[in-house]
This record gives structure tokens, sequence and C-alpha cells, in this order.
């Protein structure tokens, strides 16, 4: 029995190592599986092994970002070479940036100069570029176009006339016969997402960022109240209660099988909803988020994924090779126009074939370029925790435990706890 | 008298009925879920969304989604190799420590015994860090070696007791001769006790497969690539990588594939599992 | 390997007599250098993997370390200070005891009704015994995933029968809502372990002897009688050490939260708190101080229930 064991593991070892052996000359790149990124990421690397000779594997990450960034800082706490290439969110550059190589060796001026130069900025820490800008996000409102023309209603400008669309259109689909029918879907679970919306609630009516760019702590503010409690008036109304447990992808399900009549959410689900096979099909216009008054800012929350290279990677010169090659002109055209995933080179705004693919990226460039960002540069490395601290009490203000006022004073007492009273 | 006969039987007819209804209602409540698993496994796209207790169009999609989009096939290997080696080896270490424990009488059996019992009430998360630093510091970290490190915190106390219970149970006059004859203890072990403990041995290699094969937060926390994962990991990170259809099909193809096995399992064993799960409960 | 066998009796035999004034103490140091032989690889590895990994939480939840690097500074009660203070940490206290009390009160109740119902003879008890088991024995992320997807507010099939059957208004949010997501962990957990309490019952059952209940029968006593005056008194003991595991694994609890729920405040526990904390935010010394307190609420209550239970003497 011993003597078999002890064979066994001998046998085991040799596999091991010899497994280790064959993957010598490969990298490894750790891209979303969100929709069909995962598509869109094979492409880039079987483009790219096709070019170069090398093999790339993709490793799918958890679609939730929070879960994403925790896996991540785990690998590098672990100084772990498993993984070369990351797919970075533009809020983790302070974050992971200690941990990434300098791109700058790689990449040529003319090429960051064709980016748009605050993402360029945002990827960029300590004089670092950290990561190389792959694509762009802002939050923006999906709705059923269709609906909104049988209701005789208008794309809705504030918050207010949202609500008050959403219910009309809710009430009269269910009485057609939809009993599953909603008004309103977005992203009310507690994570990073929440983060996303909450801002863009408190942006837009003029209650500031949660943190000012200075360091400052302006989260408890009338005009950021009334945001909240809008927000949570809706869950139960026009929102599914099941709200506070959605993410991205839960809210695009509701919209995508034709029961929501609004959504919020990322570009890509564009795409997805106007795929060969989908319920709305033709049925989905898309516009910039309502704001909190007549007449007031369109806010969007910047988003975007960048591409970094690990320094314990053992091929960097390679990774940076397929960091090159995938946040190019080209492949960002395709992902622009198989997956509605905004470029962050300016000039394929105006290239016609993705204006035909994507509309709304001509006509909601202003957005795009306008998008405003989280906290994260200014916070850095607690950047984790004053999400968590937002998401935590607007999760709570959209269930009804608490109140919009007491929330917003909750993430104001634990940001200043957090941040020794705005010093980050 | 007749009365009394005929409302008797009334009331037995009645209650056999109701016992019937209950064992349905049983049967219901445990099953439902796995059926209602199956059926949604056999759905895709919208119709994925309908309530009807049959599938209309069953089509075999997802469970072919799930081995082409997942190394599935290779994560089912990962959990059946950790599973099993976890298993190899605590029993190997479990059986000299149960002898030890359950034949020989020393100061300090009783605490030590009731120590061992304590590390399987371990908090996981209490051990994570820990076992994360070592984990890294042997350079196991995404290898299926961690896992097998890492499993036997709850398996070895849990073999240890149950052999330490059954060797306890066995009569002293099985060793009193060998003793006599002069076998050394590693003898009586390997002639006496092992063919004795064979039953108690499977039984509980069973429960700890089961048990290693469930795990899930040590094997979220010490594996990174779908290679390496192992089932339960696997099932928890589907996501919804196609363009039309929610995950929920997939997820649910992925978990009859991994129960049916499990079910034949039970159903092979049964009465092992049974007489594992209660040692505890009866004593004497 | 019989040639040594043949010489060890004669080595015996003159170790016995030289020292043959105190031979018992003799073979009692002989048996304390045989059981240590036979513990120590089993003990070495526990201390590798489980006291070591243990001291080293403690040890960090004095300290301030955090996960990205860094020399960790000893400052002392500072994080169980901190946690003490912290309502997050006092709402996932509260969330695992309304958890455990909930789910094993439930799998008691249930798991005493289904073995009442299995220590009966009926054809097919082999099968039914074995459907009973499968709950069990598949993975808590499986189940997790069922549950959920029944409970799913929009496309679950629980919502539509309950509204169509007319006894719900609209469909309920149950994992996501704040007072609804406690109790829909509760009952995907009380599924899934009710066959554990219920096996453990069943063979506390079938221990006690059939004439009681003939004897109760013949003096007329009704079923509910029989029960609470023979049954449940004889099926103490099974209870408690039914009851002892399941509070103590429902205090432990993280997988079913975390799958079902995720770091939703209003469900998470006691060890999804410490996991948020260390590995989410990478604090490792806060996250190391509410693992050890999670540790020293589980190991209280542990030697309360020993102590309680009997346990200690049986061993």
């Amino acid at each position: 029995m011993r003597h078999a064991s002890r064979i066994f593991l001998l046998c085991a070892g040799l596999l091991i190592g010899l497994g280790g052996a064959a993957r010598a000359a490969q990298i490894s790149i750790a891209c979303s599986g969100l929709g069909v990124e995962l598509a869109l990421c094979r492409h880039g690397v079987e483009g790219w092994e096709k070019r170069t000779g090398n093999t790339a594997k993709i490793v799918t990450t958890p679609n939730s970002a929070t879960a994403r960034l925790a896996l991540f800082q785990q690998l590098l706490a672990a100084h772990s070479h498993a993984i070369d290439v990351f797919q970075t969110d533009i809020i983790w550059a302070g974050t992971l940036g200690p941990d990434m190589i300098d791109l700058h060796k790689y990449v040529p001026k003319s090429v960051l100069a064709a980016d748009f130069p605050r993402i360029v900025e945002a990827d960029t820490w300590h004089g670092k570029l950290v990561a190389l800008p792959w694509f762009t996000n802002a939050g923006i409102l999906y709705y059923r176009k269709d609906l909104l023309k049988k209701y005789g209603l208008n794309p809705p400008e504030t918050w207010q006339q949202l609500s008050h669309e959403a219910a009309i259109i809710q009430k009269g689909e269910r009485a057609a016969g939809h009993s599953r029918f909603w008004g309103f879907v977005f992203q009310g679970q507690a994570y990073e997402g929440l983060t996303c919306d909450a801002l863009e609630w408190v942006a837009s009516s003029g209650g500031g960022t949660f943190v000012a760019a200075d360091g400052k702590i302006t989260a408890d503010n009338p005009k950021a109240v009334q945001a909240i409690a809008w927000a949570a008036s809706t869950v139960g109304k026009i929102a599914p209660e099941g709200v506070l447990n959605y993410e991205e992808e839960d809210a695009r399900g509701v919209f995508q099988s034709g029961n929501a009549a609004f959504m919020r959410n990322w570009p890509y689900a564009w795409a997805l909803a106007q795929s060969a096979g989908s319920p709305v099909r033709g049925k989905v216009g898309v516009e910039p988020l309502p704001s909190g008054t007549v007449g007031g800012p369109h806010v969007g929350t910047l988003g975007g994924g960048n591409l970094a290279v690990s320094r314990f990677s053992r091929h960097q010169a390679e990774a940076a090779s397929l960091v090159r090659f995938m946040t190019s002109y080209a492949e960002q055209k395709y992902r622009a126009i198989h997956g509605a995933f905004n470029p962050t080179i300016v000039a394929l705004y105006h290239d016609p074939a993705v204006l035909q693919a994507d509309p709304f990226f001509g006509t909601l460039l202003p957005t795009f370029q306008g998008a405003v960002a989280r906290p994260s540069s200014v916070t850095g490395r607690l950047y984790p925790r004053v999400s968590a601290a937002i998401f935590d009490a607007v999760h709570a203000a959209l269930g009804g435990s608490i109140t919009a006022k007491a929330a917003m004073a909750e993430i104001e007492r634990r940001l200043a706890r957090l941040s020794d009273n705005g010093r980050w | 008298m007749a009365g009394s006969v005929s409302s008797r039987a009334w009331r037995r007819r009645a209650a056999s009925a109701g016992f019937c209804l209950l064992i349905a209602a049983i049967l219901f409540y445990t099953l439902f879920p796995f059926y209602w698993a199956i059926v949604s496994s056999l759905r895709s796209g919208s119709e994925l969304f309908s309530i009807s207790l049959l599938p209309l169009h069953p089509a075999w999609g997802n469970y072919a989604a799930v081995f082409r989009d997942e190394p599935f096939a290779r994560n089912i290997a990962n959990s059946m190799l950790v599973a099993s080696l976890v298993v190899l080896i605590a029993l190997a270490l479990s059986l000299g420590a149960a002898y030890a424990l359950g034949r020989l009488r020393f100061t300090g059996r009783r605490t030590l015994l009731m120590t061992i019992l304590g590390v399987s009430m371990f908090p996981q998360i209490a051990v994570l860090s820990g076992l994360f630093a070592l984990i890294r510091t042997l350079g196991l970290y995404d290898t299926p070696w961690a896992l097998v490190l890492s499993y036997l915190i709850f398996t070895l106390p849990f073999t240890v007791w149950v052999l330490t219970a059954f060797m306890h149970d066995l009569p002293r006059e099985l060793e009193e001769a060998a003793i006599m004859d002069g076998a050394r203890p590693v003898t009586i072990i390997r002639r006496i006790f092992l063919p004795l403990l064979a039953p108690a041995m499977v039984t509980t290699g069973l429960l700890a497969f089961i048990a290693s094969w469930n795990e899930f937060l040590f094997a979220l926390t010490f594996t990174l690539t779908p290679e390496q994962r192992t089932v339960p990991v696997a099932i928890a990170l589907i996501s919804g990588a196609s363009a039309h259809e929610l995950p929920w099909g997939r997820i649910m193809a992925a978990s009859v594939i991994v129960t049916l096995p499990l079910i034949a399992l039970v159903l092979a064993f049964q009465h092992r599992i049974i007489a594992g799960l209660t040692l505890g409960a009866v004593k004497g | 390997m019989r040639v040594l066998e043949k010489i060890r009796p004669e080595r015996d035999d003159r170790q016995s007599s030289r020292s043959g004034a105190r031979p018992a103490a003799a073979l009692a140091r002989r048996r304390r250098v045989t059981a240590a032989a036979f513990l120590a690889p089993m003990l070495g590895v526990l201390a590798v993997v489980a006291a070591w990994p243990l001291l080293h939480t403690i040890w960090f939840g004095f300290t301030n370390a955090e996960l990205g690097g860094g020399p960790a500074q000893f400052i002392g009660l500072h994080n169980f200070a901190s946690l003490l203070a912290d309502p997050g940490w006092w709402r996932s206290v509260v969330n695992t005891l309304i958890f455990a009390a909930l789910s094993v009160a439930l799998e008691a109740a249930l798991g005493m009704v289904i073995a009442l119902a299995l220590n009966r003879r009926f054809p097919g008890r082999f099968l039914v015994r074995a459907a009973v088991i499968v709950p069990w024995a598949i993975p808590t992320v499986v189940s997790a995933k069922l549950w959920a997807w029944m409970l799913n507010d929009v496309f679950g099939i629980i919502n539509a029968v309950l509204v169509d059957l007319g006894l719900l208004g609209r469909p309920v949010a149950w994992v996501a809502a704040p007072h609804t997501a406690l109790f829909s962990v509760v009952l995907v957990d009380a599924w899934k372990t009710t066959p554990f309490v219920a096996l453990l019952l069943l063979a506390g059952l079938q221990v006690i002897p059939g004439e009681l209940y003939e004897a109760a029968e013949i003096d007329g006593a009704r079923p509910a009688q029989t029960f609470f005056s023979i049954t449940l008194p004889l099926l103490r003991p099974a209870l408690l050490v039914a009851l002892i595991f399941r509070t103590l694994d429902a205090l432990r609890v993280f997988d079913i939260i975390y799958v079902i729920a995720g770091d939703n405040p209003a469900s998470m526990s006691m060890s999804v708190f410490a996991r948020q904390q260390l590995v989410e935010f990478q604090d490792v010394g806060y996250g190391s101080a509410a693992a050890t307190l999670l540790f020293v609420v589980v190991a209280i209550v542990t030697v309360i229930y020993v102590r309680a239970g009997g346990l200690w003497q049986e061993a």
C-alpha cells in the first residue's frame, strides 16, 4: 500500500512538472465573461496568436467587479505568475498600481495620444502608466421605444418623469396581461455597481460625488438625500423588489426578455438587445440618463476596462504585445461593432461602420466625454471600503430599512472615520 | 361491538391515507427542486421563463454548452482527484491514530480526543488567511494540492473520531493473543484491525469524500484558473457568456450533471452512509 | 519480518527482568511511546493545517496587517475594540444568531416528522430514505443555485405558483428584500440539512423498544401522549447530538449565504463579514480579529454543549 502511494505521488509530481513545462510559452489573460465579452476577448486573443505565433490562455473571472478585484488582489498578494494580463477597471489604478508594470516602456506616446486624455490620466498612477485603455463606459438609459410610442410618451428628461412614465407603462402592460412587467430595472445589489448607479442619481441632482476631488466628504447634502429618496421610492412600485439583488446581467435579463420599460445599464447591453433572437430586437432606444431637475446635468458614471501587465509575469514583453494588440484601432473597432463596447480611441467615434452599428455612439458622445468618475483616485487604496460604505447605506435605503437621510449621514460618518476626516 | 370495529377500521384507513399523503409530501419536498432543475436544464431561450411543469421542446443545448464553454470535465476530474486523495491520506493517517486513541491507555487521551474533535469545529474563515499564507509559501496556489492539504482540516478529525469509536468497541481478546505472540503494533493493526475496520473505513471514506466534493470556500480561495477549479466553484461562477440566454439553463444543467452521480452513490451506499452519520447518536 | 518477530520476545523478556521492580511503569511508558509514534503523523498534519493557521489568524488580529504587503505592526486590542463598536459586525452577529435559531428549530421539527414517518415499515421505504438523503449529499452551491432559481422574483416558479393560487398579490423578492432575505436562506439551509437531522433522529427512534409502544397502546394512550411521554424523552440523546452539530454548523455558516445573497448586509453572517474584510477590503488585521471572535463564540458554545450534553464522559 505504501509503495503504491509513493509511486502514485511520483507520477503525479511528474505530470504536474510536465504540465508546467508545456505552458512555458503561453501567457494568460484574465478578461471578463460578461455578455459577449468572452467571445470578443477570444477574437482578440486568436488574432494576436496568429500574428505573433505565441499562445494565450483566457481565464474567466467572476461577473461582479467587487469579486473580481478581490480575486486579483489575492493573486497579486500571492506573487502569482498565473495571470500575465489583467483586465482592470478604471477605478483600480490606485489599488493595483504598485503591482503592474509601467507600460510607458512598451507604448509610444503617439498611440496614447489617440485615446481620450481623461482615461489615460485615470490609468496613470504616480507617473506610471498602469494600464492601457481598452473600452470606456458610461451609464445610459435604455427604453422600449415601441412602448413609449404606444402610450404616447417621450423619452424622459428627469427622474421624476421617468417614474411617471414607467408607472403608466407598467399599469398598461399589466392590464394587458403581462403580469411580470415592471417599469424600471437597475443595479441595486450591495456591490460596486450600486455605487455607480447611486453616483448617477446623486450627481445628476446636483448632489456632488460623495467625495470631492480635493478629498472633502460631500455625501450628506439635501440634493443627494433627495436623489436617493427618489431611487428608494421606485423599489416595489416601478422597480421589482428583486432589484435589490440585481447586478448588470440580472437587469439585462429582465429588460431583454421584454419585461421592463426602462433599464439603466452599460452600453454593452445594446449589442445583446439587438442580436438575433432577442425578444426586444429593434424596439430599444438609448439616451443619456435623466437629470434631477429640468435642464440639469445628465450624468453617466465613468467606467471602462483597461489592460495591465502584472509585474510577476514571466513574459512581460509578450504580455505587453498582447495588450497593445487588443487595444489597437482594429480590435476596438471590432468590439464596437460586434459588442457595442465604447472605444477609447477618439477617431473611432467618427468611423461610419461603428456609427452604423451603434448610432448612439455619435449622439451620446458628449455623455461619454463628460462621464463622471467615482472618487477612486482621491481615495486611492481605501476606495473599496469607500465604495462599500456607499453601497451598504444606499442598499439599506433602497430596501426601506433606513431613510435616505439616515443613509447619507451614515455614509458621511463612515467616510469621515475611514479618512480621518478628509485626509486620504 | 360491530360499531367500534368499523369505526376503528375507518380510522385506520384514514390514518393510512394520511400517511401516504405525508410520504408524498416528503418526497415532493426533497425531490421537486431536482425535478425542476432537470426541466429547466432542458429549456433554452425564452422558454426558460415559462412555468409549465413539463418541458415542451426538450433540448440538450445547455448540457453541450456546459462542456463546451467551461472545462467542466476537467473540473469534475479535479473534484474526483482531490476528494479521493484526501480520503486516502486521511484514512492512512487516522488508522494508526485511532489505534493509539482507541486501544492504548495513556494520560490525556480523552483531552486529546476532544481537542481533535474540536478542530472540526474551527470556522473555515478562522484558518483561511493562515492556510493561504502556508499554501503560498509552499507554492501550491492554484493547484489541486492546495485543496488536498486544506481539506484535511475537516476530514482528519472526523475520520479519527469515527475510527477511534470503532476501534474502541472491538473486543480486547483480539489483540491479546497477538501481543502474547510478540507481534508489533504495526502488525497488529495491519493483520487484525484493518480487515475488521474495512467496512467502517468505507463508510468514513464515503462521508469524507462527499464532504470534500462539496466544499466551497477553500476551493474558491485557493484556486484561480478555470482548469484548476473544482465543481462547486465552477458552478458558482458560470456566467452568462452567451448572448441571448440567462445562464440559468446552464447552471441547472451543470447541477444535474453533478447531482446524478451523487444520487447513484447514495442509492448504492445508503446503509453505510446512514450508519456513518448516525454513529454519534447511538451510543452503547 | 518473521525473524524479527521471533527475536522480539527475547528482548522483551530481558528488559522486563532487568526492570523487574516496576514492570507496570515500563509498560505504561512503552505504551505512551507507541501511542506517540502512531499519533505523531496525524497530529503533525493537524498542527500544520489547523493549529498553525488558527494561531496565525489570532496573531494577525492584534496587528494592522494588510493583504497588499507592508510590515504589520502590533496594535494590541485596537481591532477588537473597533469590531465591538462596528454596527456592521453586530448586524452580522444578529443575522447569524437568528439564522442559527430558526434553521435549527426548523430542521429539528421537520427532521422529527420525517424520522417518525420513516420509522414505520411501508413498501418503498428504501427508496424514500434514499430520496431523503439526496438534498444532503449534493453540494451546497448546487442547492443554493436551485433554490435561487426557484425563488427568483421575476422568473421563479415559487412566485408564479403562489400568485396563480392567489396566495400572493404579486411576486415577492424572497432573496433580495431585506426582511425576507434571511428567512429565504434559512429555508434553503433547512431543506439541505433536514436529512442529516432526520437520519440522526431515525437512528435514535430505532433503538426504542417496540414493547413500550405496545404497552402504551394497550393502556389506551393517544398518539400525542405516546409521543411526548415515551418517544421524546428516549430520543433526548439523539436530539441533543443533532442540535449540537447543527448549531455549531449554523454559527459558522458561509457557503449558502454567500452564494445566494453575496455581501448583502441583511443576510450577512459572521463568516461572510470576516471574509469581506479579509479578502475584499484586504484588511487582514480587522478580518482576522473578526474571524477570531467567531472562533471564540463557537468554542464557547462547543464547550457548553459538551459539558451539558455529557459528551465528555462518553468519550
